[in-house]
This record gives structure tokens, C-alpha cells and sequence, in this order.
């Protein structure tokens, strides 16, 4: 009996035993589907993680001079404790780094807060509410596409005026011009001199409901303490030129806070990096998570096809019996079996492909994560899927061709 | 009908001769004792010979039969099958010969319960190697020949004991074997059902078949041309009808 013999009669017999093959392929399916699934949306989580949410976060070639770092994997509570009692980063810390980092950079201060913006009896809820300087606009790379951005002077002396998002503008101007219109913070009346082109979402955040008032007018009460900042953005124009600012950034703050040299920073400076360490750590444990839940299910779908075609054979001997006495070989035997199992699990592998691919693009099209099915994977897929099958059927494929014709013959 | 051969170890038989047991023997291994079923079984049978063999239960009729069929070694003597020495082969050789040189009709038909009456016939030729044409085309044929020419998609459970009996005659013919060899082929039928498949063994002796039946029933064993009765593994009587 040749290959494709073989093959015709596990069809036949999946075909015939329908229920029985389906719950054999379960194992195989999930495991597939786990991986295909799994390595699509992680392939997804990182091409997002590296073009957008860290370019759009921190920004390339930037750092943020901040009192604790921003994103905080794993901390545990002392450190959160020690970063507490950290001094915060005031008006004149950010002055004087921006003064004296001597390589070409532009600075920006940035305080942010939640708070609600009020115009016209409606509001906006939870708007990020940011009270920045000037250069701001240029650092965070926020188009302006209506009226302009505060200019160095308002931002100095203070000038209650505001930018905001389209989302913003939409929700409190619905279509009206909103330019030299008034809307309130908290209470305070500020001017809108300027609506930024709609940037979208980040996930599924909006990046358009925001509002940005210079730092040093009334919006400093709603988002900080007096004379304290959040940040000071420092963005160079190249990585090389944006380390040498940050050694020179930290060399200014530790003697303006007079940190001896067996003293740690009281402060960090942060970059897109430090997110995609944080990234890069998640990702490890992916790594190994993943691998290991797709073995365990794998190793579980063989079993359940080992067990299954052990009982196929137990049920089955008078027909192997038949099929010897006509002049079945025990290669012929071994392979009916072996190809009823390798087809179970192929099987199993193909809906798991199937299903896989789907939940990709279900996780590409609701979420923003791009998830892409790596080819990689589909033929990993196969592979194992296929390999578990002749594994698992080795064993009862073998028993079945040991069989003794005689005693299968007189199998009721 | 023919003389027999004065057959020593080293020979080989006739050409006519187209089975031969020279001192066959068969024990069985049952732990606490040896069961000897055949004790040196001297049997000849001649090309298109229809010969039925009867015996009490124990007599080693079985036995004979699984060793006859290919199915089983025996423990000492030789066993010649169509000028082929098959005592001594191994396993998978002893696959082929059953696939090529014999055609097996059980009591109990022993046919594929999901499998289609032309699905059943065509087994051994899948064995054989044979494409699904050819297979389709032999098969087709041999339960034509078996009168069943319009039943050849119906599953076993959709024909009765003698329709049923008949593909496993077809099935058994389907590669020309060299003997037809039938174990109480009528165990499980009626008296009429049962004269009907003797009909059809007729036909088939008639047509220059070799049949080798086993059964307990001496109106069933009426039927051959020879009678050979086992009694404590060895060969009791052989009796021939006139013709």
C-alpha cells in the first residue's frame, strides 16, 4: 500500500468518525493557533512599540529630564518610596540645564495633568492638560493646522492662551471657528489662538484631547506645584549629540543639587530607550512564556492523539486482522496508522493556521497593535503540528502492525 | 483422480501438487504445558481438488487451516504451496503469499463494516499494489461473478448472511489466488442460504478452482470431492468420491 494509499484511507476514516477526530485534534489546534496568534500580535506589540509609541512618547534622539523615571516596570515599593522623597525638578533646574548644555539642542519645558475644559455650557473631560514652553510644538512634533502656537514672549510672561487638539476643538466648537474664542481651565479664561492637526489614537488613546498653555501662566496651579515642572524635553539632533547633552545635563544637576561622587542621581534622564527596555523585558518573558504554553499544548494534543489511536487500534484489530490476512504487510499497517494520526494533527495544525491568521487581523483591525502573521510561523506550524501527529502515532501504529493475524481475526 | 508423491525432506513436489504438508507439526507454548495440535501432518492436494476437512473440536482442523492459510508457522515440516516453500518464510513474505496465493472465506465473512461491498473486494488488490482503475475494474468482476453485479455500494449491514458471503467469495477471488480457502464458510447461514453458497463453491471447482473448506458439518462436506478428517493433530481418514 503506497503513501497516498494510506492517505486516502485516514481521510476515509476521519471522514467517518467525525466527532472523534475532532476532539483528537483540539490539542494540536490550540497549540497552533496559540502560536501563529501569539507571535503575530507580539510581532505587532513590537514593530508599534518601536515606530510609534516610543517616537510619539519620547521622541527620537530625546531625553526628558524628570524627577522619576516615567515608565516603571517592576518597582517595588521602597523604590517608590526613595523616588517620593526626591526633590522635584523646578523652574530654575530646567533653566539651567537649558542654558548649559553647550551642544545644538532645543529645550521644552512640560507639566501635564487630567483635567476637564469647559467653553460654551459643554466640556471636554479628562483632557491632558500641559502647561509647556514654546519650542514644545517643534519637540513633540505637533502641526499646527489652524491659527499658531504661543510664541517665546507669551510663554515668558505667562499668557493665559491655549492650543488644542482637534478633538478638543470638535467637541467644545463643533465646526465653529474656534480661534479667538474663550475656554476655561478650572475656572480660568484662557484665549484659543491655535488647533494641532489630528494625530489619532495611540492604544486606543486619544492623541487629540489635549490642551497647551504656557507654562508659566495660570495653568502652572492646575498641573503642578508653584515653580516645579514634570520634564525638561531636550531633543538633539543626532544619538551621539543627545548622550553628550545628557552627561552634560547630569553633570549640571548633580552640582546644583550638590550630589557628592558616591551619590546616586536624585533625578533621571529618560529616553525612548528606557521604554524599549521595558519593552525588551516584557517581550523576554513573551519569550519564554509563549515557546512554553505552545510545547505544554503541543505535548497534551499528542497525548490525547496517542490515547485516541490507541483505542482506534484496540476497537480496530479484527479489521487489522482482516486487512493482514488479505496480505497487509506490517509497513502497510504502520502507515494506515501513522497517516490517520499525522492527518489528525495536520488537520488540527490547518485550523490552527486558520484560526491564528484570523485572530491577527481581528487584532488588526480592533486594535491599533499592525499584528502580522510571520510566514515563519505558518510553516513552524506545520511542521510541529505534522510532527506531533507521527509522534504520537508511532506507538499505537506499531502496536497495530505487531498484531498477530490469527488472535486479531478472533478479536469480537 | 492423481497419485500422490512418495515425498522425503530435500524434494520438491509435483508441479500438480499445488499444496503439500510433509510431517507437520504445531505446538503451542501454554506455559505450564505444550499443547501439540498437529502432530506430523502428511497432506497432499492436486490442482483444482475441492477436498473439505472435518474433525471434532481439538482435532487440529484450525490449526491446519491458519497454517495452511499463511497465517501461522508451523514448529517443525515443511509446507508447500504452489511449488514455494512457505514454512520457513518470514512475516511480510508470508503477507504476500496470502495476498497473491490465497483467498480467504470466513464464517463470520469478516468484511469492513464501513466500507462498501466494491470497497471490500478491492482490498487485497490495494495490497497488491494495483491502481484504483484496475482495482475498480477486477473488483467490479469478481462480484458480477458472485451475482452481486448490483449491489457493489452497499455496506455489509445493507445485505443479508448470503449476500454478504458472497462479496467475501469475491473479495477472496479478486486476485486469482491459487486456492480458495473457506473456514465453516455456512457456520452463520441458513440451510437455503447455505446450499446457495455451495452452489457457488460448485461453480467455482467447476471452473477450475482449487477449494480447500474446513467445517464440522458432514452435509456441508458432502459437498467436495474429498474428505480429510483430523483427529488428535494427524490425519485420520482420507476418503475420495467416486467421480
Amino acid at each position: 500500500m503506497r503513501v497516498m494509499e494510506a492517505l486516502r484511507l485516514a481521510f476515509h476514516t476521519l471522514r467517518t468518525q467525525k466527532l472523534k477526530s475532532g476532539f483528537a485534534l483540539i490539542g494540536v489546534f490550540i497549540g497552533v493557533t496559540f502560536l501563529i496568534g501569539a507571535w503575530s500580535i507580539v510581532n505587532g506589540i513590537n514593530q508599534y512599540m518601536v515606530d510609534k509609541f516610543a517616537g510619539t512618547i519620547i521622541g527620537v534622539n530625546t531625553f526628558h529630564l524628570r524627577r522619576r523615571p516615567n515608565f516603571t516596570p517592576n518597582v517595588d515599593d521602597s523604590t517608590w518610596r526613595a523616588w517620593a522623597r526626591r526633590p522635584r525638578i523646578s523652574f530654575s533646574d530646567a533653566e539651567a540645564v537649558a542654558a548649559g548644555i553647550t551642544v545644538p539642542v532645543i529645550t521644552a519645558w512640560q507639566s501635564s495633568d487630567n483635567v476637564t475644559i469647559e467653553a460654551n455650557g459643554k466640556e471636554v473631560r479628562d483632557a491632558d492638560v500641559t502647561g509647556a514652553t514654546e519650542r514644545y510644538f517643534e519637540i513633540k512634533n505637533l502641526t499646527i493646522a489652524q491659527g499658531r502656537a504661543f510664541s517665546a514672549q507669551e510663554a515668558r510672561r505667562g499668557v493665559p492662551v491655549v492650543v488644542i487638539g482637534s478633538e478638543v476643538a470638535d467637541k467644545l466648537y463643533a465646526g465653529r471657528d474656534p480661534i479667538g474664542k474663550t475656554l476655561r481651565i478650572k475656572g480660568e479664561p484662557y484665549r484659543v489662538i491655535g488647533v494641532v492637526a489630528k494625530q489619532g489614537k495611540l492604544f486606543g488613546f486619544s492623541l487629540d484631547r489635549f490642551a497647551v498653555a504656557p507654562a508659566r501662566s495660570p495653568v502652572q496651579d492646575q498641573v503642578n506645584p508653584p515653580g516645579v515642572v514634570d520634564a525638561l524635553i531636550v531633543k538633539a539632533s543626532s544619538v551621539d549629540e543627545m548622550r553628550d547633552a545628557m552627561d552634560q545635563a547630569e553633570g549640571i544637576m548633580r552640582s546644583r543639587r550638590h550630589l557628592r561622587p558616591s551619590q546616586a542621581d536624585n533625578f533621571v534622564l529618560e529616553t525612548s530607550e528606557g521604554v524599549l527596555t521595558f519593552w525588551a523585558g516584557i517581550q523576554k518573558i513573551l519569550f519564554v512564556i509563549g515557546p512554553g504554553l505552545v510545547t505544554v499544548s503541543l505535548v497534551v494534543g499528542g497525548i490525547v492523539i496517542m490515547n485516541i489511536m490507541l483505542m482506534a487500534v484496540a476497537e480496530r484489530t479484527r479489521e487489522i486482522g482482516i486487512r493482514k490476512s488479505l496480505g497487509a504487510r506490517r509497513a502497510d499497517i504502520l502507515r494506515q496508522f501513522l497517516a490517520e494520526s499525522a492527518m489528525i494533527a495536520t488537520l488540527g495544525g490547518a485550523l490552527g493556521i486558520g484560526t491564528g491568521i484570523m485572530l491577527s487581523i481581528l487584532v488588526n483591525v480592533a486594535t491599533p497593535l499592525p499584528a502580522t502573521v510571520s510566514p515563519m510561523s505558518i510553516l513552524l506550524g506545520v511542521v510541529l503540528g505534522g510532527g506531533v501527529g507521527v509522534v504520537a502515532g508511532v506507538y499505537p501504529a506499531s502496536r497495530a502492525a505487531r498484531l498477530d493475524p490469527i488472535v486479531a481475526l478472533r478479536q469480537e | 483422480m492423481s497419485r500422490a508423491q512418495e515425498f522425503r525432506t530435500g524434494d520438491t513436489p509435483l508441479p500438480d501438487i499445488i499444496i503439500l504438508t510433509h510431517k507437520l507439526t504445531r505446538d503451542y507454548d501454554m506455559g505450564s504445558e505444550i499443547v501439540r495440535a498437529l502432530r506430523g501432518v502428511d497432506l497432499q492436494i492436486h490442482r483444482n481438488e475441492y477436498v473439505a476437512v472435518m474433525g471434532p473440536s481439538g482435532s487440529g482442523k484450525s490449526t491446519l487451516m491458519n497454517l495452511i492459510g499463511c497465517l501461522d508457522t508451523p514448529t517443525a515440516g515443511e509446507y508447500w504451496l504452489n511449488g514455494q516453500k512457505v514454512s520457513d518464510l518470514a512475516d511480510d513474505e508470508l503477507a504476500h503469499i496470502r495476498n497473491k496465493e490465497i483467498g480467504f472465506v470466513f464464517q463470520t465473512f469478516n468484511l469492513l463494516p464501513r466500507a462498501s461491498a466494491l470497497h471490500n473486494v478491492e482490498l487485497p488488490l490495494i495490497y497488491a499494489g494495483i491502481g484504483s482503475r484496475g482495482r475498480r475494474e477486477k473488483a467490479t468482476a469478481a462480484l458480477t461473478r458472485v451475482g452481486l453485479g448490483d449491489r457493489m455500494d452497499h455496506k455489509p449491514n445493507e445485505l443479508s448472511g448470503g449476500q454478504r458471503q458472497r462479496v467475501a467469495i469475491a473479495r477472496a477471488l479478486v486476485n486469482d489466488p491459487s486456492i480458495l480457502l473457506a473456514d465453516e464458510p455456512t457456520g452463520n447461514l441458513d440451510s437455503t442460504t447455505s446450499q446457495e453458497i455451495m452452489a457457488v463453491f460448485g461453480e467455482l471447482h467447476r471452473q477450475g478452482q482449487t477449494v480447500v473448506m474446513v467445517t464440522h458439518e458432514a452435509d456441508i462436506a458432502a459437498h467436495a470431492a474429498r474428505v480429510v478428517t483430523l483427529r488428535d493433530g494427524l490425519v485420520a481418514t482420507d476418503q475420495r468420491k467416486a467421480a
